[in-house]
């Protein structure tokens, strides 16, 4: 305001350290400006519009125009014909969770305290997945998976597998595609926290005579608890929003919400469905995400 | 007995290095598979050893095409984005401001969002404002998720760094200016190089968003992804092999250079402290 007032009415100039002052108060918002323009205008308003989209009249179409109807009958609808898809995602990103859990924590807990000076080296060997494309590497699990491998030869000679048993295009390559592809989100932030722990608590525990099996669950697993919860956000959010492994290794019997999503919005070109999926799958995972965080009880995600 | 004692000491460092094979394993099919003459498009079985995907990677042109748009989006993306982040992450840690709580959840919000849900929100944004989906509408959407990440990185690097080292720089009568340029800028140069790496790794790489947002352009994963139905040349092996050598050689280039300025500091002696590990 005192910028636009007329200079010669007499006022005094504003003395220099007010100025000055006054710039720097002013200096943080220019800084923020044109990065948190972008995220309102390319994330938040998007959002807005996306849900705009979920209530348009489903009758209409790309072509023709949509009309906004606030039809809300758009969400029951899509969650009546795509449920299984629906929980098809969940369940194998809960799945594949399970299994990184299981692979990711021994290899944090041994990088961060068993790896000494080879820690950095190794840490190296997680994020080294990716360093090359994803697609490229979810198309290798193809080969290695395939019906003429290597792979499916020895599981068909020891019996683990039916003579024309394949690997291939079932929801096994899916989940271990999946587990595959996040498990260095997993592991990242668990190690970041197991490397902090101390390891002479440990020597404390087993020296008050608490076994192994006691030690790691009194001591070591409370205290890898906030790498614990964000790793398996982190692990959890990508791997039940994707579509890319169900659609590279299964087939349609596996698809997953994703594979829904794209060709709604791809393929059929029908907005309002795609939408509506796309707010529920955001809706369900956020559900997930605060209903678990509430329950570890832990603030130091973000 | 003995194996089983040694076996109980080392079971977690044992089931590290299976893991760590697991995740190995589909690079080094992928750089096996570069040098595969395939027996047929659609076919993923390794045949038959040559060279020449190697001598020739841009047989199919297309692709080649697609890996210099990725390039250039890439770059483009991870410049703005760096700029940007880099300002917000000042703000953050050096400024006391009105709103900076809302601030933060817009930050942290789009790395919590499914890629799917940002795909889809601005897709939906760019057909209702009757946008043409393509080189532009791509970029603005990798600029969008990359700023994030950039923000986190650099706000990392910032705060571990110690103020008084520009508060002595101010003492010795340097102006703001110099004491950025001389003392800020060098310290926290680190943290802004690998926001910038990881905002291009991220561009470079993404396909879900970008999937929804470019129309007829095609980039790198894009072109794969379509392949996919096709076939694929095995000359998209060569690019997954040449981009991890790469970034390999990159890993290997700065800790060499971390461990040479550590040996130097050593050897500077007293002033070794200024270069603080973040």
């Amino acid at each position: 305001m005192t910028l636009l007032a007329p200079t010669g009415s007499g006022q005094p100039p504003p003395a220099p350290p007010a100025a000055r002052s006054g710039r720097r108060r002013l200096l943080p918002y220019l800084l923020l400006l044109p990065g948190a323009a972008w995220l309102l205008i390319f994330f938040g308003v998007p959002l807005v519009q996306l849900a705009a989209a979920s209530l348009y009249d489903p009758s209409g179409s790309l072509s023709t125009g949509y009309a906004m109807t606030w039809a809300v009958s758009n969400y029951p609808d899509v969650l009546q014909a795509y449920w299984p898809q629906f929980l098809r995602s969940f369940g194998y990103a809960g799945l594949a969770l399970v299994l990184a859990l299981l692979l990711g924590y021994p290899l944090a807990y041994a990088i961060a305290q068993k790896a000494g000076r080879w820690n950095n080296l190794l840490l190296v060997c997680v994020v080294a997945p990716m360093f090359t494309s994803f697609l490229v590497r979810t198309l290798a699990w193809k080969t290695i998976l395939s019906d003429n491998g290597a792979l499916v030869g020895l599981l068909r000679d020891v019996h683990l597998l039916a003579p024309d048993g394949r690997l291939l295009a079932t929801p096994f390559a899916v989940v271990l595609g999946l587990t595959y592809n996040f498990l260095p989100f997993l592991v990242l932030p668990l190690y970041a926290s197991l490397e902090r722990l101390d390891h002479r608590l440990l020597e404390a525990a087993t020296d008050l005579y608490a076994s192994p099996v006691q030690a790691f669950r009194r001591v070591t697993l409370p205290l890898s608890m906030p790498g614990l919860v964000a790793g398996t956000l982190l692990f959890f959010i990508p791997a039940s929003g994707d579509y890319i492994n169900a659609e590279l290794l299964g087939t349609p019997n596996e698809y997953m919400i994703g594979n829904v999503i794209d060709s709604a919005f791809l393929v059929r070109l029908d907005y309002p469905q795609g939408a509506a999926l796309s707010f529920l799958l955001m809706a369900a995972i956020l559900a997930v995400v605060f209903g678990y965080l509430r329950r570890a009880g832990t603030e130091e995600v973000v | 007995m003995r194996l089983s004692r040694w076996l109980a000491d080392r079971w977690v460092m044992i089931v590290a290095l299976l893991v760590l094979g697991y995740l190995a394993l589909p690079i080094l099919v992928v750089a096996g598979l570069s040098f595969n003459r395939p027996s047929s498009r659609l076919s993923y079985d390794f045949n038959e050893f040559t060279l020449d995907n190697w001598r020739q990677p841009c047989a199919t042109s297309d692709m080649c095409d697609a890996v210099v748009r990725s390039v250039q989006i890439g770059f483009l993306a991870t410049v703005i984005a760096t700029v940007l982040g880099t300002l917000m992450a000042f703000a953050l840690v050096r400024h006391r401001f009105r709103g900076r709580s809302g601030i933060n959840v817009l930050i942290f919000l789009p790395m919590a969002t499914p890629e799917l849900v940002m795909g889809t929100s601005l897709l939906a944004l760019f057909v209702s404002a009757g946008v043409p989906q393509g080189f532009w509408t791509i970029l603005i959407a990798h600029v969008m998720f990359c700023v994030s990440f950039v923000v986190v990185t650099v706000k990392a690097r910032l705060a571990g760094m110690d103020r008084r080292l520009e508060e002595a720089a101010m003492d010795l009568y340097a102006s703001e200016w110099q004491t950025f340029r001389r003392i800020t800028l060098p310290l926290v140069l680190p943290g802004i190089v690998a926001a910038a790496l990881l905002a291009f790794s991220l561009s470079f790489d993404d396909f879900i968003i970008t999937n929804f947002n470019a129309g007829t352009t095609v980039t790198f994963p894009m072109y794969v992804w379509g392949a996919a139905q096709r076939g694929i040349p095995p000359q998209v092996n060569v690019i997954g092999t040449a981009m991890f050598a790469i970034a390999l050689l990159l890993v290997g280039l700065s800790s060499l250079r971390g461990r040479r300025a550590r040996r130097a500091n050593l050897l500077a002696g007293p002033a070794g402290h200024l270069r603080r590990p973040s």
